[in-house]
């Protein structure tokens, strides 16, 4: 049976609609005065990125990182800090950001990823608990009661960040860029690389790949875009503070991978989306909606493993294979 | 006679009390086929990983090609081109079959950090890869994902993604284990047809299978090499006929 290569599946029209959809969520927004939920999605979008960024090395590299949201923190306390000390250029904020970010990731990912496993997932975290309690006592920039942001990133005249509108759509265009370079990068040789390892990492080392510098150089492009998501989120929030890479930071983002399909470049996009949106439409019933996530996600581990996109394909196959030829 | 491609001298590996491998020293000139055989914990297994690299021997000397590898890690050992395929089948279940051995040319193409052209688009990578699958007749299979194969093609494509890598050396760790009667038959041709091209190690239960394709036998007993020869002499042996072929073999002769 030759593969099919249609590329009109329900999957991928879902896909098409909701990009669509987050490029005109401000046309909504302006025309139904709903300014939240321009707010809401910005928020979506940023952390969206971030989630994207893990999945490249847990859902494509399956490196368990536990620590993912100390890139958040990075990257938001670049700006942050600079902010304080007058610095406001977004042309030296982000660069720093991306640099600190890098960094952080060479010595934690050169560290961490000899070890497997249990251990891996342990080195993560505690770099990234590590890094909280440090932020945590910096007193010149907050403390644990984080830093106010006055001033945005500056760039140029015509890009104003504070205007909600174009804030959101630097946002989601870095969004839509960093799901395009992923998308890229896994069908690169680079990529196969990546999937190999987590396949079968033994045999890959038996096959002839040094597999430990590619995992690193994965480690780092994730470092970096989750650091950029960091700047961002600061950004918006005006302020950052310890909390953004606090270890359940780490865990929201992998259940959005999870939740949305890990190994799937859009997958955790539908994540961000599932799980932010959900916590704002349950948290409006009971400040226990967590009660109601906890289930939910088991429902998906067990029987949803491809989570949301995974199983939007298995519908479509579901749909082509009833419908009359 | 032509210098030996690789030559073993004294290599010993033991775990905790067992001595895996015994002072065992052999070589192997080009173009030879030769056969390991020897009961079940003989040390086979163990003398494969350390000719492939994934383990290293306490002491002795391992010379590929004139230089000396006892100690080089498993991933060079690949590029000077020792190619090894694994008793227990280790494979790349949930990509397709040609991704499998795409990824076994692409470790042989140079590094990997190329980020951005689509890899499956890479004719560099595919048709080597395409070459191998035909040269174990599974290039009908190239699209389909390698966790739907049956056990005897997965056999096949561990046998095509050590070609894929273009080796001097194949060392095939119990390519048999685990087939039917038809399949083992269908692998002993294809080992047959390889051996024209390749030098090759061959760890091997099948008796029947060794005995028709090793140019010379080694008999491990015990992680010691009791004898080394050709069919005929191995079959001769006294030895060998006590210490491992036993009776069954003698019914057969
Ligand atoms: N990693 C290991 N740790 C401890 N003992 C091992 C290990 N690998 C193999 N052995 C032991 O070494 C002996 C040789 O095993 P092996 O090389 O697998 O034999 P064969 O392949 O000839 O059946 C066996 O007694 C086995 O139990
Ligand atoms: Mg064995």
């Amino acid at each position: 049976m030759p593969p099919k290569t249609s590329l009109l599946t329900l999957r991928n029209i879902v896909v098409a609609l909701l990009l669509i959809a987050l490029a005109l969520l401000p046309v909504y927004a302006q025309l139904a005065g709903d300014r939240f939920a321009l707010t809401l999605f910005t928020r979506i979008v940023i952390m969206a990125l971030a989630a994207v960024s893990l999945n490249l090395i847990l859902g494509f590299g399956g490196m368990m990182s536990f620590g993912h949201a100390v890139y958040l923190g990075i990257g938001g306390y670049a700006v942050g800090m600079l902010a304080k000390e007058g610095v406001y250029s977004g042309f030296v904020q982000w660069p720093v950001a991306i640099l600190a970010s890098a960094l952080f990731a060479l010595v934690i990912g050169a560290l961490s990823l000899r070890t497997r496993g249990v251990y891996f997932i342990m080195i993560t975290l505690a770099f990234a608990q590590m890094a909280y309690y440090i932020f945590a006592g910096i007193a010149r920039y907050g403390g644990d009661d984080g830093l106010t942001i006055y001033k945005r990133s500056q760039f140029i005249e015509a890009l104003n960040l504070s205007d909600k509108v174009q804030f959101y759509y630097v946002c989601l265009v870095i969004l839509f860029a960093a799901i395009y370079l992923v998308y890229r990068l896994i069908n690169s040789r680079f990529g196969m690389v990546l999937q190999g390892v987590r396949s079968n990492e033994v045999r890959m080392r038996a096959i002839g790949f040094a597999t430990y510098r590619y995992k690193l150089t994965a480690f780092v492009i994730a470092g970096v875009l989750c650091g950029l998501s960091g700047a961002l989120l600061a950004n918006q929030a005006d302020f950052v503070s310890p909390s953004v890479m606090y270890w359940t930071r780490s865990g929201d983002l992998i259940i959005m991978v999870v939740l949305g399909g890990m190994g799937t470049v859009i997958g955790p996009v539908m994540g961000a989306i599932a799980l932010l949106v959900l916590e704002e439409v349950l948290s409006g019933f009971t400040e226990y909606w967590q009660i109601i996530l906890g289930p939910l996600l088991l429902l998906v581990v067990l029987f949803a493993r491809g989570g949301i996109d995974g199983l939007l394909a298995t519908l479509g196959e579901r749909f082509t294979l009833r419908r009359p030829s | 006679m032509s210098a030996p491609l690789l030559e073993v001298g004294h290599l010993a590996k033991r775990f905790g009390g067992i001595v895996a491998t015994d002072d065992v020293s052999f070589a192997i000139p080009p173009g030879e086929l030769h056969a390991l055989i020897g009961p079940n914990g003989a040390g086979k297994t163990t003398l494969i990983a350390q000719l492939s690299g994934s383990i290293f021997a306490d002491s002795g000397a391992i010379r590929f090609a004139g230089a000396d590898i006892t100690r080089l890690p498993m991933q060079k050992r690949s590029h000077i081109g020792l190619a090894r395929s694994f008793q227990i089948t280790s494979l790349f279940l949930n990509m397709s079959v040609l991704d499998n051995v795409a990824l076994a040319v692409q470790a042989h193409a140079g590094h990997s950090f190329s980020f951005w052209r689509n890899a499956r688009a890479e004719a560099a990578l595919r048709e080597p890869a395409r070459e191998a699958l035909a040269r174990v007749g599974l290039a009908d299979r190239a699209e389909r994902l390698t966790a739907s194969l049956s056990h005897g093609e997965h056999r096949l494509l561990e046998l095509a993604m050590a070609l894929a890598g273009q080796p001097r050396l194949l060392l095939l760790d119990e390519p048999m284990a685990g087939l039917g009667p038809e399949e083992s038959a269908r692998m002993v041709g294809m080992l047959r047809a390889l051996k024209r091209d390749y030098t090759i190690l061959l760890v091997e239960h099948d008796m029947e299978a060794v005995f028709a394709l090793a140019d010379r036998i080694s008999v491990l007993v015990y992680g010691r090499i009791i004898a080394t020869g050709s069919p005929d002499e191995i079959r001769g042996n006294q030895q060998v006929r006590e210490a491992y072929l036993g009776d069954a073999e003698t019914a057969h002769a």
